[in-house]
């Protein structure tokens, strides 16, 4: 699927600019987005080190694994072919709580970890596991408990109630993680995306 | 007492890192882990994850760029407002739907915009709000995530995580029409 998305993106993406004149804004963009990706990457690295340091320390001192087991009950019912004590879970989970309490960057360092974890467990290097796409159905729908970010943005608009927001947006995502989480657990054993015969 | 609420979660977030690296230094010393080696060490990896991204990252961002900056979007919100507006979506939040799996930062510019001309308290400007914090950048998310670890066939994430998107969406279209028309 993303090869016809991303097919469809240019494709469509150039026919459109064509017919509107805007051919010299999509060169640009175009070179802009492409130097903009490898900023994104670089600014990741010193983040990523310093969690994957604090990470290491957390697993060797047994933190983790603390984590995991707190939350047990629900991971292994949504990650079955994860083994229960598998640092994954460990992972994973402080990636959703980072993700919850807004956290960005770290959380996106934190799940990269976790992502690290789920392909130590991964037969075919190449194909996403079913735990990792459930991971990614969490993660794409994140949870923010305060969506802080909007709020402040709200602040600066001049809002009076910039909070007003929470209550729906608590509403809005958590049917979106519900949604996304179904989708994955049924779309795994489509024919199109079973493992072995997976051709996208 | 909401501008207090605000700065309250503000602080939340200031205190939440520190009091986590706190936690996890003092509590792996204590279970004698020698805390700076073992630091090191983990964060080794950091640079060959940043720098294993960089394709992924590069073909999302520029087929995002290509459609963005076509003005394809104008054509499809368009297309769609009539169809959608008797079903309680007002067109003014339709470039939101679309760009919010695409660019948070666009997804951003949006909400600012559409504050600005009509207000943040109305229900447009709710509706927008509500809708940036209903998803995250899913083609942003799934490259990183996918990329860092070198995988190139995603099977069904990409299908599952876009209904979860158009589900938060069109919730916080639903709501925002109930809670503050």
């Amino acid at each position: 699927m993303i090869n016809w998305i991303w097919l469809g993106l240019i494709v469509f993406g150039v026919v459109i600019a064509a017919a509107t004149g805007r051919m010299d804004v999509l060169t640009k963009a175009v070179f802009d987005a492409a130097k903009t990706a490898v900023e994104l990457c670089i600014g990741l690295i010193g983040i990523m080190a310093l969690w994957l340091g604090m990470m290491r320390i957390a697993e060797q001192a047994g933190l983790t694994a603390i984590l995991g087991r707190i939350l047990r009950p629900i991971m292994v019912r949504l990650f079955p072919d994860v083994p229960a004590d598998h640092p994954a879970m460990g992972s994973m989970i402080s990636n959703i709580a980072a993700n919850m309490l807004g956290l960005g960057n770290s959380a996106t360092a934190l799940g990269l970890k976790a992502m690290q974890d789920l392909q130590s467990l991964n037969p075919d290097k190449e194909t996403a596991t079913d735990a990792m796409v459930i991971f990614m159905a969490i993660n794409t729908t994140a949870i923010t408990i305060i969506p802080a970010t909007v709020i402040a943005l709200r602040v600066s608009a001049g809002s009076t109630n910039p909070t007003s927001i929470i209550g729906t947006t608590l509403i809005a995502c958590s049917t979106a993680t519900v949604v996304a989480v179904t989708s994955a657990k049924l779309l795994q054993r489509h024919r199109a995306y079973r493992r072995e015969q997976s051709h996208e | 007492m909401s501008e207090q609420f605000s700065q309250l979660a503000q602080e939340a977030s200031n205190w939440a890192i520190p009091v986590i690296f706190v936690l996890i230094v003092v509590f792996g010393a204590i279970k004698r882990v020698k805390v700076y080696e073992v630091f090191v060490e983990g964060a080794k990896e950091g640079f060959n994850v940043g720098v294993k991204i960089i394709p992924y990252l590069v073909a999302i961002l520029v087929g995002i760029a290509i459609f963005r900056s076509s003005g394809a979007m104008d054509f499809l919100t368009a297309g769609l407002a009539p169809l959608l507006e008797p079903l309680g979506v007002p067109p003014e939040v339709l470039p939101m739907a679309f760009i919010r799996p695409l660019s948070g930062s666009g997804a951003l510019g949006v909400m600012t915009e559409g504050m600005k001309t009509h207000g943040a308290d109305s229900l447009i400007g709710n509706m927008l709000s509500t809708m940036m914090g209903s998803t995250e950048t899913t083609f942003y998310v799934l490259a990183v995530y996918f990329g860092s670890v070198g995988l190139r066939k995603t099977r069904h994430a990409l299908p599952a995580c876009l209904l979860g998107d158009v589900a938060g969406l069109t919730m916080a279209i639903v709501i925002c029409n109930l809670v503050f028309r």
